[in-house]
């Protein structure tokens, strides 16, 4: 269950590997997270389109103190934010070592029941 | 519009509270506050207190006045995650200034440490991310601040030798405060030998969970002389979660101290005095610079010259902050202000900074989410 039952086509999209993410209809501007209007023009027509999965990394850390019994069991784990070329910006954990800067490929697994993004270096 | 006034203030130690809720932690520092501010139970026209994530109640300030036996006319409670104390602040101001109270409680508690499972209080916590596009990664509130941490430094030159230059004038501070958390002198090494968190952050990057209360009486009379004015507040609510935040020149807090600034007729140059929010070293580090008190990347530099010390020309969080007179939530957001009062009315006891006439508070909440920007003046 989303916790924003719009946010769904995200969820689904994670579930079938894919990266899915809002735009305006109106103005074309892709979005990050889930909002019920366009950030740039407030137009509330928005679609959700399918990311070809390459970015650039825009922050990174290296989590030790994880929040939770399920998630200390993978510490310590790389969160990034990373920018995706289309535009908007994804949080998903990555490939050890990577770097602000960095371009990365989504990849995706399984954890505690879901499918979660894991970023890696793009060696293309 | 009448003039709004700090007419008092008061706190329990901050640490471990066994065995006492978050009523009785409020009931403890608002009483000292009415104490503080001369002022019986009956006076207290205003009402608003915080939240306790150990009692989600549907009605805490209500149920607060019930055990506190005060029957006001205005009464809510009020959430905006660590901006809550600055928002009530502000909103106590705007009360009083309107006529609608006289004299305005503000209170805030809880036993966030020995009330609940530390695994519990962090996953409470983490609950201000995205519930469907961050928070399932396995992220916290130190992961948020970690990953804005990467991105600041990586553009600023910030280091963590810098950062760990604020944790430890945090601590030197609140050694000197006898209801201070944590104490025990740290050095730049140890902070950053201390345990890693999520990096950069280590757990001296990172405030403590402690228990405690703290409450303000905002009045619409002066009170006893130096009296302490609310000059100006300002708001600014840029994003909610943390992927969303657009621009890292401006996460909010410049233009909620351009507000507070604008309604007080005073300017950057005429604070003598810095209560600024700081759950972690990264948060103080960006607060100070973006609002101007450090040029970008250059707020340990400030550190280094002494700038910051209770002796020098702007003292900062002389009660040691989130990150060492402890967090316990909405309460520790207080404890700035409340030490602010205190300097400016000159009751600051051993830590008086001498004579200190324009303190300017700041407070964010969520992941530089909301902030609150507060200036106090005094008035001889």
């Amino acid at each position: 269950m989303p916790a924003l039952a719009f946010a769904a086509p995200f969820l689904e999209g994670l579930e079938r590997s894919e990266l899915r993410y809002q735009r305006c209809v109106d103005c074309g501007a892709p979005q990050t997270l889930a909002r019920y209007a366009c950030r740039q023009c407030g137009a509330t027509r928005l679609e959700w389109r399918t990311a070809e999965g390459l970015g650039t990394v825009y922050a990174a850390t290296v989590v030790a103190r994880a929040p939770s019994e399920e998630f200390r069991a993978l510490a310590p784990y790389t969160l990034a934010i990373v920018e995706l070329d289309e535009g908007p910006r994804l949080m998903g954990h990555a490939a050890p070592g990577v770097a602000i800067g960095d371009r990365v490929r989504a990849e995706f697994f399984a954890f505690a029941g879901h499918k979660l993004v894991r970023f890696r270096p793009d060696r293309a | 519009m009448r003039p709004a006034y700090i007419a008092g203030a008061g706190n329990t130690a901050f640490g471990r509270h066994e065995g006492r809720g978050p009523l009785d932690l409020m009931a403890e520092a608002a009483g000292r506050a009415l104490d503080d501010a001369g002022l019986e139970r009956s006076r207290i026209d205003g009402v608003l207190c915080g939240y306790a994530t150990t009692l989600p109640h549907l009605m805490l300030s209500t149920l607060f006045c019930e055990r506190f036996s005060v029957q006001p006319a205005y009464a809510h409670s009020l959430q905006l995650g660590g901006a809550t104390g600055g928002a009530m602040l502000m909103l106590a101001r705007e009360l009083v200034r309107a006529g609608r109270c006289s004299n305005v409680l503000i209170v805030a508690g809880e036993n966030r440490l020995t009330g609940q499972a530390r695994d519990s209080s962090i996953q409470t916590l983490a609950q201000v991310g995205d519930a469907d596009f961050e928070v399932p990664n396995g992220a916290s509130v130190p992961a948020y601040y970690a990953l804005l941490a990467s991105r600041y430094m990586f553009e600023t030159g910030l280091t963590e030798v810098d950062l760990s230059e604020l944790a430890v004038l945090m601590r030197s501070n609140a050694a000197k405060h006898p209801d201070a958390h944590l104490k025990e002198p740290i050095t730049r090494e140890s902070v950053l030998a201390s345990k890693p968190i999520a990096a950069p952050l280590k757990l001296l990057d990172c405030c403590p969970i402690s228990d405690g209360a703290m409450a303000l009486v905002v009045s619409a009379e002066p009170g006893r002389s130096p009296r302490v004015a609310l000059a100006g507040a300002g708001q600014a609510h840029r994003h909610q979660h943390l992927t969303a935040i657009a621009d890292t020149t401006n996460y909010g807090a410049r233009d909620a101290a351009a507000r507070a600034f604008g309604e007080s007729g005073l300017r950057l140059a005429d604070i003598d005095y810095l209560a600024i929010y700081d759950s972690f070293t990264i948060t103080l580090a960006i607060l100070l610079e973006e609002i101007g008190f450090a040029p970008r990347g250059g707020s340990a530099d400030r550190v280094r010259k002494g700038d910051f010390l209770p002796g020098g020309p702007l003292p900062l969080n002389t009660h040691g902050g989130l990150l060492s007179f402890g967090h316990c939530g909405v309460a520790g957001g207080m404890g700035h202000a409340v030490e602010a009062y205190r300097q400016l009315a000159g009751r600051a006891g051993d830590r008086q900074t001498g004579t200190r006439r324009r303190a300017f508070v700041h407070a964010d909440g969520g992941v530089m989410s909301s902030h609150v920007s507060l200036i106090l003046a005094r008035e001889d």
